[in-house]
């Protein structure tokens, strides 16, 4: 292997994050603080991360690497809610569709062989699914937002006419969908192209050779694509109707 | 028969009241008018009626039955509410007139379509025209015959003809008054338009959230 990131050469990265807060400073940005807790967040999240999953491929329990999984998901979900603002029952929703996007393409790697079902497969795995579906479902969200308010003439003539609730979002509905779908599908398009993204370059690093490489990332994009699908479809057909009250009136 | 009935109703946002002890008999096939300056809580009573905002008391009676034990869509269906300013759908005229049939979940009749234009003064080439080349009045024309195609027991109007020119407010009223005359469309408009108080059969009035019946 060709790794050798030591604890003395990640002192000497440290010089990076000057660079960072020389700008910061320079630029008057007000964000130094944050740089610094930043940066000390990812050092002790990832050292906590780093000997959890060092103990958990170790004990390889089929339970252990559930709970694992679920508590991934489960914050998945708590941050993509957070980016709601406003939408009732954000919560229980991103969790279900998370949780589905997760489910269902994990079941599908797992059954077609792609990946096994051990810790050190399933949890990375895992991380990259949900993460890319709390990014998606965030943008549902706050194209909803956007959409329910500036929209709402519309929304509401379509009401008066006698639609139901479906045929009076639909436009908005899809148009979310998209939002959430669409970096995923334009980082299909450019991958290999724009960026060797994390999953091929990691392989890589670790010397695997390229053309086998590239398969996992085909991979990936596979799954990302029906993850993230499979998210914002599940959350904007749920959060459309918490913009309606139980007469079915626009809130 | 009394096809509509208000029984006191009054709305309340925070500590504001918009409308109080509304009181009010349509018959069928009646054309009523509401008048009242502007912020007086006369939009804010249509939407009332056409179950797109819940009053905050008293009662709603649509042919003897409370509103709240309609089902709200099929309500919505024969108690239709036209705005001032609508926003056509989709990208064509066609696009407007198939929304009636879709919610209805029926196929779209080309020829009703056309029969419809043609009684709104457009020639059969205008249900493939973008919206975007429509002028304010055909707008307008366009977005009626949605409300229109299917006749409601009731129809609101909310200012329709507010901003048009002399021929777009004729073509928009002889389209009306042909829906209640031949039809048996209820008619309960709010306006300011002197032909339109004078086709009615009565003029009601409001005046900051109160009503004030006339002839």
């Amino acid at each position: 292997m060709n790794l050798a990131v030591s604890n003395t050469t990640l002192i000497f990265a440290v010089l990076l994050v000057f660079v960072a807060l020389a700008i910061g400073y320079r630029e008057k940005l007000g964000m130094n603080k944050d740089i610094i807790i930043g940066v000390i967040r990812a050092i002790v999240q990832l050292i906590v991360v780093g000997y959890l999953l060092k103990y958990v491929f170790h004990v390889n329990n089929v339970w252990l690497t559930l709970v694992l999984m679920l508590i991934i998901i489960f914050n998945a979900a708590y941050n993509a809610s957070k980016r709601a603002a406003g939408i009732r029952h954000a919560l229980p929703i991103s969790l279900l569709a998370i949780l589905s996007s997760t489910g269902l393409t994990l079941v599908v790697l797992v059954f077609s062989g792609s990946i096994k079902f051990i810790p050190a497969q399933m949890i990375p795995i895992s991380g990259m699914i949900a993460s890319n579906s709390m990014v998606a479902i965030g943008l549902c969200y706050r194209n909803m937002n956007t959409s329910f308010r500036d929209r709402r003439q519309q929304v509401l003539e379509r009401l008066a006419l006698g639609a139901d609730l479906r045929l009076a979002s639909i436009d908005i509905v899809r148009e979310s969908i998209r939002t959430g779908m669409s970096p995923t599908i334009d980082s299909a398009k450019t991958v290999g192209i724009v960026s060797l993204p994390g999953m091929m370059s990691g392989l890589i690093f670790a010397g695997v050779d390229p053309v086998h490489a590239i398969k996992y990332q085909i991979l990936v994009t596979f799954m990302l694509l029906s993850a993230t699908s499979i998210g914002s479809v599940i959350a904007c057909y749920l959060a459309y109707r918490q913009f309606f009250n139980e007469q079915k009136q626009l809130l | 028969m009394t096809l509509l009935e208000l029984k006191d109703i009054g709305y309340q946002v925070a500590d504001v009241t918009v409308l109080q002890q509304i009181n009010l008999q349509v018959a069928e096939q009646d054309y009523i008018t509401i008048t009242g300056p502007s912020g007086s809580g006369k939009s804010t009573l249509l939407r009332i009626i056409a179950g797109l905002l819940t009053r905050t008391s008293g009662q709603l009676l649509l042919a003897g039955k409370e509103w709240a034990d309609y089902d709200p869509i099929l309500y919505r269906r024969q108690v239709s509410y036209a705005v001032q300013q609508p926003q056509l759908f989709g990208q064509t005229v066609a696009d407007n007139l198939r929304f009636p049939f879709q919610i209805r979940q029926q196929n779209f009749d080309s020829k009703q379509a056309t029969a419809a234009l043609a009684r709104v003064n457009l020639p059969v080439a205008y249900l493939d025209k973008p919206i975007n080349d429509l002028s304010g009045g055909e707008r307008q024309r366009v977005a009626i015959l949605r409300h229109l195609l299917f006749p409601p027991q009731l129809l609101l109007l909310d200012e329709i003809s507010t901003g048009l020119d002399n021929e777009n407010k004729q073509i928009l009223h002889q389209e009306i008054m042909r829906m209640n005359r031949e039809k048996g469309v209820t008619i309960l408009a709010v306006t300011h338009d002197n032909e339109e108080i004078n086709g009615a059969n009565r003029l009601v009035k409001i005046v900051a959230g109160r009503m004030e019946v006339g002839q």
